[in-house]
């Protein structure tokens, strides 16, 4: 028996309704690095906002060396010794590096004034002895992400920490970066800290971590050392069943081609973007975060204006000024951010069904809302998707994620377009209502709409799409097609390794 | 165990409560308490006579609150109602004198001066919207801007005084009635059943809630949101012109310095007494009714209990406050 530093037992968690962590139990051993991965919305994330007091557990306890400890707040989580490097960083950019360091604790001199020079030197130090060469006195806005992880994690150990979080780490981070990272994390376990690795990149966690645990939907289903566990168990206990019978069977392409986009181009965020997609196809978009996939969507949408750039429908140019010509001219969109632009949340599932179609239930002079033909069309997606709601006007607020998302994707499909694009169509919900819109978005195709197909998760594109566009820095890299359609390809692309020449 | 059981009979309590929707009826309660309460306090609270002077007095800001309704669903504000009261009400007057100087006929007048009224009121909506969605001001700036522009205005063609009117017929017709029903009165019921049926039942009203909830999502839907808010402004500006006509033709006279003073607040109290929310969102007409009845009713019997009328603004700031912190305790 090994020394526990935190034991987790039986918490649950639940938002509004829907319980998302079901009675979890594991220990964190002093000094070790913990791996925990799992599918997206597995509950990793909330399971770590937990012990570091952003969340408050429903039910459960937490041990912490030995004591049952109630942790409410961060500052309380801090006081115990657990830090949290959160995925999006919390630092401030305007601000110094030395200033973020010390925020909300700073150090005073006896009259009550900042102690600037004393905070500068603590800083340094730190810096030093994470072997980091930046300046106390640079502004965060000029440093680069993995710098910026770096001030984040001397921040956590400033102040004592005993138990460091990374919440998907690496994930912004260049494989150069990562190097520098991982060595920087063995530096820490020697000096007696305890990492809690939080990933879905599996290599990473089989290169760094000691032991590993595995959360499918709310539940640890796996807790290995990791010498014994290879990387498709770990795949495989992730997904919980094999990937194949995930993703249903790709249908094929015809080769007229029904929209064409021609040298779009968006000042400082797009270059010269050229592709065509085929009727009935679905056209994967790769690459990594801040690539300029989304910002593609949103030129086509009519979000964002453009400096140059044509876009024809079926051979036709389109003008696109705003959304509702996009719309009109049958193009659909379902947005990567649900709650910020996808859904209403106040709004009922009938009301957010017909957001967009609006116009079909209210053709009449007065545009009176024919409301049975309303509810007719939302109880049909209610059933298609199997939607799970007490009823078609309880607002979605009270709704699970991956029903919210049904309902984002009703509202996308109503207008009845000829072309959806859907922007991280899976984020954040469960695996069996991710098999249901793979599903839905395959039957869509196979009654002849294309779909323009965009996401982080490469088991998706090598699933779902027909061909995957690549890109990087906002221009395409590559567009792969059939047995191309690889992980280390995608990469090879998205990183910028290898080039076409465009 | 047992928690979560117990843990499940709250949340199952509270899903019942959220559907009987106890806020949404609360204004309605808080006006059947009032007039039960006046009706104690006073024997003459529940004479007609008085009851129709009291819908008579919320009805000249009661027209204002509705179009404050749609304004505040959009999660804006509209400051300058009180002096675009003034200032199209002193064009009103003055254009239906120069009328009357060419030629003589009252009841051209009159129609002259509701179109007068309608156009300038309307414009002066428009001018606000402008700036709001064109400009992208900030409503609370903008129209705090066009408060100060507007009474400016107005007391500049009025010389800060009253300006009476010559047509006689404009102050009958304030004073009539229309299917038994006081003019103004008349206007305020009609309006609000009108602006119902349009906030629940049409697409403007399903849009402006969209708007005012979440303004990306609705932007990302393929919604005019320019066009919703421009359309919101116009038409408070509208009906504030609406307002102005009767509220002249009361006395057959405005006054320049006096005449919708402080009205922005009665509006926007009523509204949200009436339980729509200030962020936006969501809104009642029949709650700004009930609003603005509420803040009748409190002012006839502050009156006859014998209450100070300075201390009448402290009533009503304090009912504001407590609506304001009833409706936080709820989300």
């Amino acid at each position: 028996m090994s020394d526990e530093i935190i034991r987790v037992e039986n918490v649950c968690k639940s938002f509004s309704t829907v319980e998302v962590l079901h009675s979890v139990s594991f220990s964190i051993n002093r000094g070790e690095v913990l791996g925990i991965i799992g599918e997206n919305g597995a509950g990793k994330s909330t399971m770590m906002k937990i012990l570091s007091g952003i969340y408050t557990l429903t039910s459960g306890e937490i041990i912490f060396e030995g004591e049952h400890v109630l942790i409410q707040t961060p500052e309380e989580a801090k006081k115990l010794g657990i830090s949290i490097i959160p995925q999006e960083f919390n630092l401030i950019n305007d601000l110094s590096v030395y200033n973020n360091v010390f925020l909300g604790s700073e150090l005073t001199k006896k009259n009550g004034f900042l102690d600037k020079e004393a905070m500068k030197r603590r800083t340094s130090e730190l810096l030093s002895s994470l072997e980091v060469d930046i300046s106390p006195e640079e502004q965060i806005a000029n440093l680069s992400a993995a710098e910026k992880q770096m001030v984040e994690i001397s921040k956590a150990i400033a102040f004592e920490s005993k138990v460091l979080i990374m919440d998907e780490p690496t994930s912004v981070l260049t494989s150069h970066e990562i190097n520098i990272l991982f060595n920087l994390m063995r530096k820490l376990k020697e000096g007696g800290y305890t990492i809690v690795y939080i990933s879905h990149k599996l290599k990473e966690v089989k290169e760094i971590c000691d032991r590993v645990l595995v959360l499918r939907d709310g539940n640890f289903v796996l807790n290995e050392s990791i010498n014994e566990i290879s990387l498709e168990t770990m795949a495989q206990s992730m997904v919980g069943r094999e990937l194949s019978q995930i993703f249903p069977k790709k249908t094929k392409p015809s080769s007229d081609s029904i929209l064409q986009v021609k040298n779009l181009d968006i000042e400082g965020v797009l270059k010269n973007i050229n592709f065509d997609l085929k009727k009935g196809e679905i056209l994967g978009f790769g690459g990594l975060v801040g690539a300029g996939r989304t910002e593609v969507s949103e030129a086509i949408m009519g979000l964002r204006k453009l400096a140059k750039g044509q876009i024809f429908m079926q051979g036709e140019p389109l003008v696109i000024r705003n959304p509702e010509d996009a719309v009109n001219a049958g193009l659909g969109y379902l947005s990567e951010d649900r709650q910020g632009s996808g859904i209403i949340t106040s709004f009922s599932v009938s009301h957010n069904t017909t957001l967009v179609s609006l116009p079909k239930y209210s053709r009449n002079f007065l545009k009176w809302i024919d409301k049975n033909k309303e509810k007719e069309a939302s109880e049909k997606y209610r059933s298609l998707f199997n939607l799970k709601t007490e009823s078609l006007d309880t607002p979605l607020e009270f709704l699970s994620g991956g029903n919210q998302q049904k309902v984002s994707m009703s509202k996308s499909i109503d207008s009845e377009p000829i072309v959806l694009i859907v922007d991280e169509p899976t984020r954040g919900i469960d695996v069996s209502a991710k098999q249901e819109i793979y599903q839905f978005i395959h039957d869509l195709v196979e009654k002849g709409i294309s779909c323009i197909f965009i996401s982080s998760e490469m088991e998706e594109l090598i699933g779902m799409c027909n061909r995957v566009v690549v890109m990087k820095d906002g221009h395409i890299t590559g567009i792969l097609g059939g047995e191309d359609i690889t992980e280390e390809k995608i990469m090879l692309y998205a990183t910028g390794i290898v080039e076409e020449e465009a | 165990m047992a928690a979560k059981e117990g843990a499940g009979v709250i949340s199952t309590a509270k899903r019942i409560f959220t559907k009987v929707q106890w806020q949404k009826y609360a204004s309605f309660i808080a006006l059947v308490f009032l007039v039960i309460l006046s009706s104690i306090l006073s024997p003459y609270f529940l004479k007609p006579q008085n009851l129709i002077n009291i819908v008579r007095q919320v009805s000249y800001t009661g027209i204002i609150a509705l179009g404050m309704t749609f304004v505040i669903i959009t999660a804006g504000i509209d400051l300058s109602v009180g002096s675009v009261v003034a200032f199209t009400g002193s064009v009103v007057i003055l254009s239906m004198n120069a009328f009357l100087n060419v030629v003589d006929n009252e009841f051209f007048g009159v129609l002259l001066g509701f179109i007068i009224g309608i156009l300038v009121g309307g414009l002066s909506g428009a001018f606000n919207a402008f700036m709001i969605t064109k400009g992208k001001i900030v409503p609370f700036i903008a129209t705090l801007g066009s408060m100060a522009i507007f009474r400016s205005l107005s007391l500049f063609i009025g010389n800060a005084g009253e300006i009476p009117s010559h047509n006689e017929l404009y102050g009958e017709f304030g004073m009539g009635t229309l299917l038994f029903i006081p003019v103004p009165v008349f206007f305020f019921i009609g309006l609000a059943a009108i602006l119902h049926l349009v906030l629940n039942n049409t697409r403007y009203g399903r849009y402006l809630c969209a708007v005012g909830s979440n303004q990306k999502v609705a932007l990302f839907s393929a919604i005019n949101v320019n066009k919703i808010k421009f359309i919101a402004y116009t038409l408070i500006g509208v009906l504030v012109g609406i307002s102005a006509i009767l509220l002249g033709s009361r006395f057959n006279a405005v006054s320049t310095s006096n005449m919708g003073l402080s009205y922005e607040l009665d509006a926007i109290a009523a509204v949200i007494i009436g339980g729509t929310v200030m962020a936006g969102g969501r809104g009642t007409i029949w709650g700004t009714v009930f609003g603005a009845l509420i803040l009748g009713i409190i002012n006839n019997m502050l009156n006859m209990v014998g209450v100070s009328p300075y201390l009448q603004g402290t009533v009503k700031g304090l009912v504001i406050i407590a609506a304001v912190y009833v409706q936080k305790q709820k989300q």
